[in-house]
């Protein structure tokens, strides 16, 4: 028995190197040259870098206010783009849960990930189409002469949440659908026959079950918008910058690679952070086996 | 009756939410074929003036040529690495497991921009020309976690007598995969194909830093979204881009659906 264990495990090793390995070159390695990288300074005038290991890179970054403002700038749009696409979510995720008919589930998870599967970039700019001052509300509402003068949309933080709350909507919807479908009904009905009534049973049985699949939710919405480049770009019309527009000047415009990886190795400590302070928050929620 | 009543206010918020995600795709079209150079309504007539003049662009058939490249050879490796690993992680227990699958997972999650610059630093520190080479490693990487994701649903309906009964037969370890459960996993592996075929070929931000001075589709559309005068074109070819991706979603699923009828599973959505 031991014996065949082990073959297993021989066998499982060698079926995930292939993946592991490739995981390791293509992002292991490059995300710790980034580490590396952040340690050393640029010499001046020059593209090498200057020996010695140092902070500086991170002094520079911790006393700069513009990159501390868009810093914070960044991790508030991210968090009020999840908070925005859990709240938006939920209920949707509810209702394919409890209300659709299980033959006609399948059908309505497709059309909720169909359009999060066409081009992120198109979405994007179709929304600044949508908002622009002679776009398609604007020209819409002076049209039926609702109102006078175009309604300025872009350019603002609440476009930006807008714009990455419909990009990362499926995000959110499917990770509660499936801790929603997790629940075993009878608990529900066991909480109704002992007295409880609809919305108690809901506060108090179906949320602290469905809270795994929003803890996922919120992570997988909060971390990739952080680091988002085209919404801010695009909607924000680069006077908005994010974290990323900021990682990429330094990068590639000013070519001060050390400091670009500064950045982005604390952008992604601060995530990071953040991320383990809310599991930390609701680990109580996620220990609940059912 | 209440309940009834709870359900249809929840459906109209469904069908809303549906509606919010849907209105740029059901705008892409409207402008695709309006006759007038500005996207705004009224919208001015009919015209297929902008697909003509897409086809006519050679810069654009360069980032076509491009994207296709990139996407069957990304979708082809992603598919191929997503095999070993859904197989490793359904069928084996090896230490290190639940790290090890988060690792590969992780560019499901990570920030792409993170993921690009570590790759392009590297890349430009080893002195590695950019092109659509460099493109192609990035994006197998991000399509990978998506192609685990669909074959490990495969994988793990399979039922593991079967095996046990090629082996009986006399089969070796290879013909027993070959030959049983290989077959039975197909419309996962076609599906994971599709999939990672569309995500290459709407991917940007990895295009748009590593392919050097080579187009892809979406770093072409990117580049003339600064020009009013080009964006008919784009609209026309973002409505191409888009039916094209709902035609292999719909293939993938198709597919997918198929795989479980097969093994007799009742799964939902892919992805879940």
């Amino acid at each position: 028995m031991a014996a065949s264990r082990r073959s297993e495990a021989v066998q499982g090793a060698t079926l995930i190197a292939p993946p592991l390995l490739y995981s390791l070159l293509i992002l292991a390695a490059p995300l710790l040259t980034l580490l590396f990288y952040s340690f050393f300074l640029l010499k001046t005038g020059y593209s090498d870098l200057e020996q010695g290991f140092t902070l500086e890179n991170y002094r520079q970054l911790a006393v700069d206010p513009i990159f501390r403002a868009i810093m914070v700038r960044s991790l508030w749009v991210s968090g009020l783009v999840t908070l925005a696409t859990v709240l938006l979510a939920f209920p949707v995720a509810y209702y394919l849960s409890f209300v659709v008919r299980p033959d006609r589930k399948a059908l309505w998870l497709f059309l909720i990930t169909i359009p999060f599967w066409t081009s992120y970039l198109i979405r994007v700019f179709l929304w600044k189409v949508i908002m622009e001052q002679n776009g398609v509300i604007n020209s819409t509402l002076t049209g039926l002469g609702i109102i006078d003068e175009p309604v300025t949309m872009l350019r603002t933080v609440g476009a930006i949440v807008m714009t990455l709350a419909h990009a990362y909507a499926p995000f959110a919807i499917l990770p509660i659908f499936v801790a929603l479908e997790k629940i075993d009904r009878s608990l529900l009905e066991a909480g109704r026959d002992l007295g409880e009534s609809r919305l108690m049973t809901f506060w108090r049985v179906t949320l602290p079950l469905a809270m795994p699949g929003v803890i996922a939710a919120v992570l997988i919405v909060f971390i990739p918008t952080v680091g988002d480049y085209v919404t801010p770009e695009l909607i924000g019309g680069g006077r908005i910058p994010m974290v990323a527009n900021f990682i990429q000047v330094q990068m590639l415009g000013l070519n001060n690679r050390p400091l670009g990886s500064a950045m982005s190795v604390s952008a992604m400590l601060a995530v990071a952070v953040i991320a383990g302070i809310f599991l930390l928050v609701n680990l109580r929620y996620l220990k609940v086996r059912q | 009756m209440k309940g009834r009543m709870n359900g249809g206010g929840l459906r109209a918020y469904a069908v809303l939410y549906l509606l919010f995600l849907y209105a740029p795709i059901i705008l892409l079209p409207l402008f695709a074929f309006n006759a007038g150079t500005i996207i705004a309504f009224p919208l001015k007539g009919f015209t297929t003036q902008w697909f003509q003049e897409m086809w006519g662009n050679p810069t654009l058939r360069r980032a076509l040529t491009n994207s296709l490249t990139i996407a069957v050879s990304s979708s082809i490796l992603a598919t191929c690495l997503g095999i070993f690993a859904a197989r490793a992680s359904t069928r084996f227990a090896f230490p290190g497991k639940g790290p090890i699958m988060g690792f590969i997972m992780l560019p499901m999650v990570l920030p792409e921009i993170i993921v690009a610059m570590s790759l392009l630093v590297v890349l430009l520190g080893a002195g590695i020309e950019l092109s659509i080479l460099t493109v192609i490693l990035g994006h197998v990487l991000m399509c990978t976690p998506y192609a685990i994701a669909v074959l490990t649903t495969a994988f793990s309906s399979l039922d593991k007598s079967l095996e046990e009964a090629a082996f009986d037969l006399g089969e070796t370890r290879w013909g027993a995969f070959r030959l049983v459960i290989l077959p039975l996993v197909m419309p996962g592996i076609i599906s994971a194909l599709l999939i990672s075929f569309t995500i290459s070929l709407d991917e940007f931000i990895i295009a748009f830093f590593l392919a050097g001075n080579e187009p892809t589709l979406p770093t072409y559309i990117f580049s003339q979204l600064r020009f009013p005068k080009a964006i008919p074109v784009i609209m026309a070819l973002g409505t191409v881009l888009v039916a094209l991706s709902i035609v292999l979603l719909a293939l993938g699923e198709y597919f997918r659906r198929r795989g479980n009828a097969r093994i007799g599973a009742t799964g939902t959505g892919g992805l879940v």
